[in-house]
């Protein structure tokens, strides 16, 4: 193939998988191995040593999970990536890699609930200290920055839905400011953003939603982008000093524009071990080669859907980006043009009993604790993630008692309206 | 007055300008096959340093790697002699590696272009760039790689470095070929 960049879709279906060097099999095998025989004994010292390339271990490294990094860095166009156990895993060996104990850094407040909760509890745990920032005012960020700030994190389209964060703004500050850009692009995938081409420098995703696609599979990836110059800068001890574990060797030096992927992999994964299954990895790519037709189905079935709802009588609002009067419409327009993604949240006029109703009425859509399914899927925040939250609090972390957070999936819209029509009638 | 015929100067050899921001795969792939001894400036005695790494995996490959270091010069590194400069490498030099910093690659090259015969190729280290150095080459037909390491361009081209989940930029419907014993070694030469 000559040298010019291949196309998105070329990308989503080649990127990472060449026929098998031992058998010749076409689709990727799943190397459902623990461990791998070394060359020799000089071979086994090389790989430990981190001086040749090649498989160990499966927690470290396995070639099914190798296929799916190369795929999603390229569909990223970043420089390397590694695939985990899960999103969640994602930002844990992120953070781990960039911050130390006392450390802060700053995120949105409007994130998935998840993370939020990791965030807030879980890494109190290891002294990384989480500043909130408000997304819709990008000079919040930098307001917010301190001496210890090591990072600066957002969602590109922000749960639960109808969010576009306004990338660019954000990356300027955390470029003047010398400070790593992080963004979680789950909810649009690379095919409606590619943050990298906005100023990110290291993209995580769970690849249980889109990237996967049907549900089956939890994953996540870290990307690096190859743009922030670790190698020298004492904030960062895991990537610019050496490291005892590998006889003194400089990650960020020696492996140049993708040694933060590196680090997460033989600092973080190692000696953490959330690792991907081989098999999960088999099943998140053979997802990620149709990612660009779903995607693009999905979010003009979510505008569909969203449309209708939004001229429905028992509905007080809709928020999604693709709709003209949204407040994030032209943001949308300048950050994904293709589409504003699958999810969104609308509000019943009917309030708390209203939603509860509504999500046992439906017949089609799936009430469950999940986005990014080829199902349409729906859950009603207040009653169920949000349940343990104030009323007041319940608002401010958009699930107030009216409101309903919809997946949209890849059925027939006529189908999915209905679904809703009737459900709405008896609700 | 009649005007005097001008004396044309020799032709020099014709190198096509090279794009040093964006080299062709094929071009780094034929430097990679072609080069066969290479003389690398910077050598480190520590298992540590890239450049000892460097060095380790190209004998690895098959190249005949000379560490050129002059505070190790006599000594030995991963079993071959350390010279102190270009000039003292006993034979000929395919390659110049330059594991030094983008000024001292000015007077390394202009070492390596006092060797008789001269290299075939001037590579220098990533993140090592020297535009005025790599003219003077390139002026004597000499091809020159900047801020490139082979190690990366060799995974790359081979496809070894996508087993660290490395984006090689590298699309290709063929197997990987496999090269000397065992699994974990690839061929540079995929169709």
């Amino acid at each position: 193939m000559s040298d010019r960049l291949p196309g998105f879709n070329t990308l989503a279906i080649h990127a990472g998988a060449a026929p098998d060097a031992a058998t010749g099999a076409r689709a990727t095998p799943i190397y459902q191995t623990t461990s791998f025989v070394f060359d020799d004994v000089d071979h086994a010292a090389s790989l430990f040593g981190l001086q040749a390339f090649g498989n160990i271990y499966s927690r470290i490294g396995n070639p099914t999970c190798s296929v799916l990094e190369e795929r999603v860095a390229a569909l990223e166009g970043g420089t390397a990536a590694l695939a985990v156990a899960s999103g969640h895993a994602a930002e844990f060996l992120t953070f781990h890699t960039l911050l130390q104990p006392g450390d802060e850094f700053i995120a949105a407040r409007k994130l998935y609930g998840g993370s939020i909760n990791q965030f807030n509890h879980a890494y109190k745990n290891f002294g990384w200290n989480v500043v909130w920032a408000d997304s819709d005012d990008p000079s919040s960020f930098e307001a917010a920055i301190t001496p210890r700030t090591k990072a600066i994190f957002v969602e590109s389209i922000a749960n639960p839905g109808g969010v576009i964060v306004d990338l660019q703004a954000i990356a300027a500050i955390a470029k003047k400011h010398r400070i790593p850009f992080i963004v979680d692009n789950t909810m649009a995938s690379p095919y409606l953003i590619r943050p990298f081409e906005h100023g990110a420098d290291i993209i995580v995703h769970s690849a249980t939603k889109f990237l996967g696609g049907h549900g089956n599979s939890v994953g996540g990836l870290i990307v690096d982008g190859g743009s922030f110059n670790f190698a020298g800068d004492d904030r960062y001890p895991m990537l610019s000093k050496p490291r005892p574990e590998y006889g003194g060797m400089v990650l960020g030096e020696t492996f140049g524009n993708f040694g933060f992927a590196i680090a997460c992999r033989v600092l973080g994964l190692r000696d953490l071990g959330p690792a991907l299954s081989p098999f999960n990895a088999f099943l998140i790519l053979n997802g990620i080669e149709t990612l660009p037709l779903r995607m693009q189905r999905h979010s003009d079935n979510a505008l569909a859907v969203a449309e209708h709802l939004a001229n429905h009588s028992k509905v007080s609002w809709v928020s999604y980006p693709g709709l003209r009067s949204d407040r994030y419409h032209n943001l949308a327009k300048q950050y994904c043009p293709k589409g504003a993604g699958a999810v969104f949240t609308f509000g019943l006029k009917d309030g708390y009993e209203a939603g509860v109703k509504l999500v046992s009425n439906l017949k089609l859509f799936s009430h469950l604790a999940n986005i990014g399914d080829t199902r349409s899927l729906v859950i009603h925040p207040a009653s169920t993630t949000h349940r343990q939250l104030t009323d007041e609090q319940k608002t401010q972390a958009g699930a107030g008692p009216e409101v309903v957070r919809l997946s949209i999936g890849l059925e027939d819209t006529d189908d999915l309206i209905e679904d809703l029509n009737q459900a709405l009638d008896a609700a | 007055m009649r005007q005097m015929p001008v004396e044309l100067p020799c032709p020099i050899p014709y190198v096509l300008a090279m794009d040093h921001s964006n080299y062709p795969n094929d071009y780094i792939r034929g430097i990679l096959n072609s080069v066969k001894t290479i003389a690398l400036v910077g050598a480190s005695a520590n298992s540590a340093r890239p450049s000892w790494i460097v060095t380790k995996y190209l004998l690895e490959r098959g190249y005949d790697v000379i560490p050129v270091n002059p505070g190790l010069a006599g000594g030995e590194l991963l079993g071959k002699t350390v010279y102190g400069s270009l000039a003292e490498v006993p034979g000929p030099i395919d390659m110049v590696e330059i594991f030094r910093n983008s000024e001292a690659a000015g007077p390394i090259t202009d070492e390596a272009l006092a060797l008789a015969p001269l290299p075939k190729v001037i590579w220098m280290q990533l993140s090592v760039r020297n535009e005025e150095a790599a003219a003077k080459a390139e002026a004597k037909g000499i091809k020159v790689v900047m801020d490139r390491c082979p190690k990366i361009e060799f995974g790359r081209l081979s496809g070894e470095i996508s087993w660290q989940g490395v984006n090689s930029r590298m699309l290709s419907s063929k197997k990987p070929v496999l090269s000397g014993k065992g699994f974990q070694k690839l061929g540079l030469n995929r169709p």
